[in-house]
Formats: structure tokens, sequence, C-alpha cells
């Protein structure tokens, strides 16, 4: 490995955790050994000072039973056991009697009682002086003798040297486990990080369509993968959104601009300087730089609406007064037009939404029932006179209606959950069923020649504000005529508005 | 009137200027949000026409901290933004009106006439006459020479507002705005259709005609001249 991937290894997280579990672990078996080896010397040194006690007492009860003579012996006796207690039995002078001690600090014979203390000293017998620790206790018996039994310790201090052993083993192999481990977690972890870095490096590289690759494990990378995915094909929709708007731009709004450019060219190259033609020349820029104008708005507003923003505010809104609203807005121009416009929205039809476009969508719905229903009969009355015939066909008619829509049923909540349904029905010629889809489209116009007014987007608008409100759009079949329906989702019933249904029912 | 223009596009502040000093106010105008602030709080203007996005400073921030120091001056917002939300907040923020670039002069000048206007404090009529025509806002009646005229909910809001600011241009927006409140385009020509209807109620059969189309503007409620 060379220095920069050491260095970009220890950076990483798998390695931060593996080395913090280390630390961890290496306190806790500290803890854990020196507590072991601790608790255990002092039982041992509680359980050899008990011994040296009862060997004193016995011996102690020889030397008044048989005398001098009878220690002696039995010291003598016991001394030659394999493992055997160290004795020593001197006179009031200090001078040697009995006993397996050759040698001994001068001061050890001055204490008396236990002495919890290691001494060395060297056995009898043994050529050379060898230091041995031994805890030892001494008692002055009747007639200035002294009598000193005491125990190795050697045995302790074997068994403090295993578990000093077993925490360096343990503690090599923990290192080595926690590197392993780490290499293990790291590898994979990193491996997995690696491709979802390497994915979305090509995405920022253009490759929109690629996503973050999601294995079987359902573990948390895979979530945040299909967290990712989820953003970037709402991405990709939004930039498809867009990338439509500018080829929409690009198709709708320069025929326009070039018929306003033409027109200036044409005026100014003309020389009659007739000041009533110029002024009508820029009147009708005025007035399709308006329309421009307009278009632009309709297309803005409909990306917005697209895009979702959450910044669009939406309230409780009953949408049969807004129908009734429209309705009432537009039936003075219906009349103009020798057209019927009639509503029937009772209120208390309650979604949650947004006013103002909601209004926009149900007068761009009444505008093009309005205009289809008025060109479609003057058509059928044109037909009629040519071929003479007497009866004149119906007027135009135009019908919003607000209606719960879907069999009525109960939900655990109680409240009605069927969808609120907004329609405008007319009496125009309607839309062929292959194309019903298409005409929500930006700029779909069925009629070719574009002889008539409109710009194309009434209908996108609608579709935009639909999605907005996740309500569902349905076009049907008036016969004669097009019935443009809206189904919304129902607000959720307030907790007001329950208890005065529990209470009425 | 002494107009305040705080516009960072000199072109646009220049033309808007051009227009009103034709229209008879008086402008000044400041190129960023610092020098509009510092003139917004030395003198005392009629109107303030501020952009929304200025260098240095928020046109919106201007607003508030004037609104704050109560400097009550009508403020008309000026915004390439126009979604209905960025309405909302330019009106919170304090403005009394807001208007989305682009947008026509006529339009501009007959808000900030009607702003300027409404703005001057007098005691609230209850009734408003144009010559012999008299709208009760209490009774909800109308009379024209003394007869009673019926009008629906909808036409008295109307001609209500229209009397409100009777003498002033109205443009078909602000009719749709006030009486309507819809910030959208309706498109087809609804506002001239209930125009029509209205005028068909007050005027027909009376002398003079007191409801007048404005070409190329909107509508004005006056005595012919």
């Amino acid at each position: 490995m060379s220095p920069g991937s050491i260095n970009k290894t220890m950076r990483t997280t798998a390695f931060k955790l593996s080395a913090i579990y280390l630390i961890i672990f290496s306190i806790f078996a500290i803890f854990l050994i020196v507590y072991i080896s601790l608790n255990t010397q002092l039982l041992m040194t509680r359980q050899l000072n008990s011994t040296i006690e009862v060997e004193v007492r016995g011996l102690i009860e020889q030397y008044r039973s048989g005398g001098m003579p009878g220690l002696v012996k039995v010291i003598e006796e016991r001394s030659r056991r394999p493992g055997a207690s160290l004795y020593l039995v001197t006179d009031n002078s200090g001078h040697y009697v009995a006993g397996n001690v050759a040698a001994l600090p001068k001061w050890v014979l001055d204490e008396r009682g236990a002495l919890e203390q290691t001494v060395s000293y060297q056995r009898l017998g043994e050529t050379e002086r060898k230091e041995y620790n031994a805890v030892v206790s001494v008692y002055e018996m009747f007639g200035g003798y002294r009598l000193l039994v005491g125990r190795d310790v050697g045995e302790r201090e074997i068994f403090r040297k295993v578990v000093e052993q077993a925490f360096i083993v343990s503690a090599i192999l923990m290192i080595v486990l926690a590197l392993l481990s780490w290499m293990f977690v790291s590898r994979k972890v990193l491996k997995r990080i690696d491709v979802i870095a390497q994915a979305s490096s090509n995405i920022m590289r253009g490759q929109l369509d690629e996503r973050l690759p999601v294995t079987q494990a359902g573990d948390e990378f895979d979530r945040l993968s299909e967290n990712l995915n989820t953003m970037l094909s709402r991405i990709e929709l939004l930039m498809k959104g867009l990338k439509e708007v500018s080829d929409n731009i690009a198709h709708d709004l320069k025929t326009p601009l070039t018929r306003l450019r033409n027109r200036v060219e044409v005026t100014l190259a003309s020389e009659s300087g007739d000041a009533d033609k110029y002024r009508e020349a820029l009147e009708q820029t005025l007035e399709e730089s308006d329309t421009l104008i307009r278009t632009f708005d309709a297309l803005l507003r409909i990306a917005r609406v697209e895009a979702k923003s959450t910044q669009i505010e939406k309230t409780s809104l009953d949408i049969g007064a807004v129908a009734a609203d429209m309705a009432e807005l537009y039936e003075p121009v219906a009349e103009d037009e020798g057209a019927l416009l009639t509503w029937e929205a009772s209120p208390g039809f309650v979604i949650n939404g947004n006013r103002e476009l909601i209004s926009q969508a149900v007068a761009n719905l009444i505008d093009n029932a309005l205009k289809y229903a008025v060109r479609h009969v003057a058509k059928l009355r044109e037909k009629g006179a040519v071929n003479g015939e007497t009866t004149l066909p119906d007027v135009p008619r135009i019908h919003v209606s607000v209606c719960r829509s879907g069999e009525a049923k109960a939900t655990s909540e109680g409240g009605d959950m069927r969808p609120i349904s907004l329609t405008v029905s007319d009496n125009g010629q309607g839309i062929a069923k292959e194309d019903r889809a298409r005409v929500l489209q930006r700029f779909v116009r069925l009629d070719k020649s574009r002889s008539q007014p409109g710009s194309g987007l009434g209908l996108s608008l609608v579709n935009a504000v639909a999605c907005l409100h996740d309500a569902r759009i349905e076009l049907g079949d008036n016969a004669p005529g097009l019935v443009f329906s809206i189904h919304f989702p129902p607000a959720p019933e307030t907790k007001g508005e329950r208890e005065k249904r529990v209470l009425d029912s | 009137m002494r107009i305040l223009i705080i516009e960072d596009d000199i072109e646009a502040a220049a033309y808007l200027a051009r227009g009103l000093k034709e229209a008879g106010h008086h402008c000044e105008h400041a190129a960023d949000g610092d020098q509009g602030y510092t003139m917004a709080s030395q003198s005392g203007y009629d109107v303030m026409i501020v952009d929304r996005m200025l260098p240095k400073r928020d046109g919106l921030s201007i607003i508030e901290q004037r609104r704050r120091e109560s400097d009550e001056t009508p403020v008309l917002i000026l915004s390439a933004l126009g979604e209905v939300d960025d309405r909302v907040t330019g009106l919170r923020a304090g403005g009394d009106d807001y208007l989305t670039k682009p947008y026509a002069f006529t339009e501009l000048l007959a808000r900030i006439e009607v702003m300027a206007r409404r703005r001057n404090p007098g005691e609230v009529e209850t009734v408003y006459r144009v010559a012999d025509l008299e709208l009760d806002r209490l009774s909800h009646s109308v009379k024209r020479a003394g007869d009673t005229i019926l009008l629906q909910p909808r036409e008295f809001r109307l001609l209500e507002y229209l009397m409100k600011n009777a003498g002033q241009v109205v443009t078909r927006t602000m009719l749709l705005e006030n009486v309507w409140d819809y910030h959208f385009d309706p498109q087809t020509n609804v506002i001239d259709v209930h125009i029509s209807r209205l005028r068909s109620k007050i005027d027909k059969g009376f002398e003079p005609a007191l409801l007048q189309t404005v070409r190329g503007s909107g509508y004005s409620l006056r005595v012919p001249d």
C-alpha cells in the first residue's frame, strides 16, 4: 500500500470504528485480568497464612507434650516430605536447633507472630544459596526457643506469571482479531461505497438514467441507494419537464416571435411614413407581445405546479363554492355567446387545495367547453341551413357540477372518503378516445389549422393542477360532447366535523 | 405625486420615470437597495415602486424595515417572479400591491394612482355618489336619479369598487383581483362582459353615461368631461 492509500484507509469510518472497538476491548480486558489476578492472589495469600497458622499450632502442641526432642523429631520428619513448609527452631541465643532453613536474614527472627511478608532464605542441604521468597510466621516458645514456620510463595509467583502471559497472549490475539475484522468490514463496506460513488459520479457526468445498485441485502446501504434512486427519478422527471418546456418554447414561441419581427420589419421598410399605419402596426405588435407574455406565464406556471413546489399553499377548500364562483364569472360570457351555462354545486365538498390554482383550472375547463360547444353548434346550424333543415340544433350547453362519486362505503374512521368529482360537460364535438390522453400535453391542439385562439396550454395546466392535488382526470363521452372530470381525494375529516356527524346520526 | 422608483434596471427605470412624468408625476430613482432605503427614509414620497430583486439589498427587506419604522407610504412591488405564493410574501412584507414583470404601463399607472388616493384617510364613507348615481353600502341599495336599480351581489361589489375609485382608471386585472379575488389571467374577456352587463343596468336610459371604457387601460366611473 502506498502512503496515500494508507492515509486514505486510516480516514475510513471502518478503520476509526475498529480502532475505537480495539481500545474499548483492551481497557475492558485489562480490567478483567487485573481484577481476577488480584483476587486470586489475595485468596492464595489467605490460604497460605491459615496453613502456616495451623502448622504452628500443631508444632507448639508437640513441644508442650513431647518437649524439644519431640518437636525436633516432628520437624525433621516433616522436612523430608516433598514440598515441605519451612521450619526453623533456634535456642535463646539464636543458634540453630532444628529445621530445614540454612540461612535467613537476621531480623526475621526478631519479629513476633505471623509475618505476612516475603523473605528470602536458603534451604538446608542446598549447596549454594538460592533466593526464595516465602511467607513466615515466628513464634517464641517457653525457654527462649523460637519456632519459625513458613511457606514458599513460588506457587503464587508462578500463577502471577501465568496470568501475565495470558494477558499478553490475549492482547496480541485481540489486536490481530481487530485488524482482521477491520480489514473484512472495511473491504466490504468500502467496496459498496465505492460502487455507489462510482455510480453517482457517472450520474454527475450526465448519465442521468443510471441508478445506484441495490443488493438484496435490505441493509442501510440499500435503503440509502433506494432513496437516492427515488430522488434521481424525481430529478429526471423534472429535468424532462424542463426540457419539454424548452422544446415547446422553441416550437411554439418562435412562430409568433417571427411574426412579430416580420411585421416590424415590413413596417419599417415601407416608405409611406403614414402615421396611422405605424400606429396600427405598433398596436398589433403590442397585442402579439401580450399574447407571448401570457403564453410564457402559462408555461412557467405549469412548470412550477408540475414541480409540486412545496411552497404552494394548500388550505381546506370548498370546491363546490369555487366551481359556483367560476361558473358565475363565466355565465354572462356564455349568455353573450348564446350558450347556456348551468351549474349545481352544493357547499360542503371540502378538499385540501390551492384556491387560486383550482379556480384557474375550472376557468380553463369552462373556457374550453364554451369555446368548443359554441363552435360545434354553430357548425351544425350552418350545415342544417345548407341542407334546408327546419329544426335548429340545440343551443350550446355547458354544465358544471361537483358531487361525490363512486359507491358509498364506510371507512374505518367512518368519514365519507369517496372522491369529490368536479365535472364540466359540454355538447361540443367531444374528443375521440385515442386523443383523450394527448390533449393534456402542452401545446397540443386537436384543431390542426390552429385558426382558433388559444395557446394549447389550458388543459396542461388543468392536468398539472390535478397532479398537484393527487386528483385523477377522466375524460368521457357526453354523447355528444365531452365530459371532463377531476376526482379529488376529499380532505380528511376534522375532529369537529366528525363529532357533528356522530351527533347527527 | 412624488414617486420613488427603486429599480436596478436603469433602462426600465428611465422608461417608467418618463411615463410617470408624462402623467404629471415627479419621479426620483434609486439604483440599488441601499440607496433606495436611504432615499426612502430621508424624504417623504407619496408612492414607492420597489423592485423585488435588487443589488446590495433585497426589495422586501426595505419595505419591511420602512414599515417597522412606521413609514406608511403606499408601496407597489415589481417582480419578475409572479406565482401566487410570491405575491403573498410580497404583500405580507408590507407591500400594498404587486405587479409582475413584464407589465403594461397603463396597469402600473392605474394601480399607483388608486393606491395613493386610497391611502388618504378620511371617514369611511357609507354612501358613494357619482353624479346622480348613488350606492349605499349599508342597505346594499343602488339608485340612479332616484330610481332603485336591482343588482346581483357580484354586480354590486363591482360597482362598489368602481365607485370607491370613482374618477380613477381601474384595469381589468384590478377588477378581477379586487372584486373576484383571483390573480390569474382568465384569457377570455370575462370582465368586459360583466362591465357591459353592469353598464346596461346603471347607464341605460340615463344621461350621461358614467361607466366609461378607457381605451388601452380599463374602465373609469366618472362624469364625462
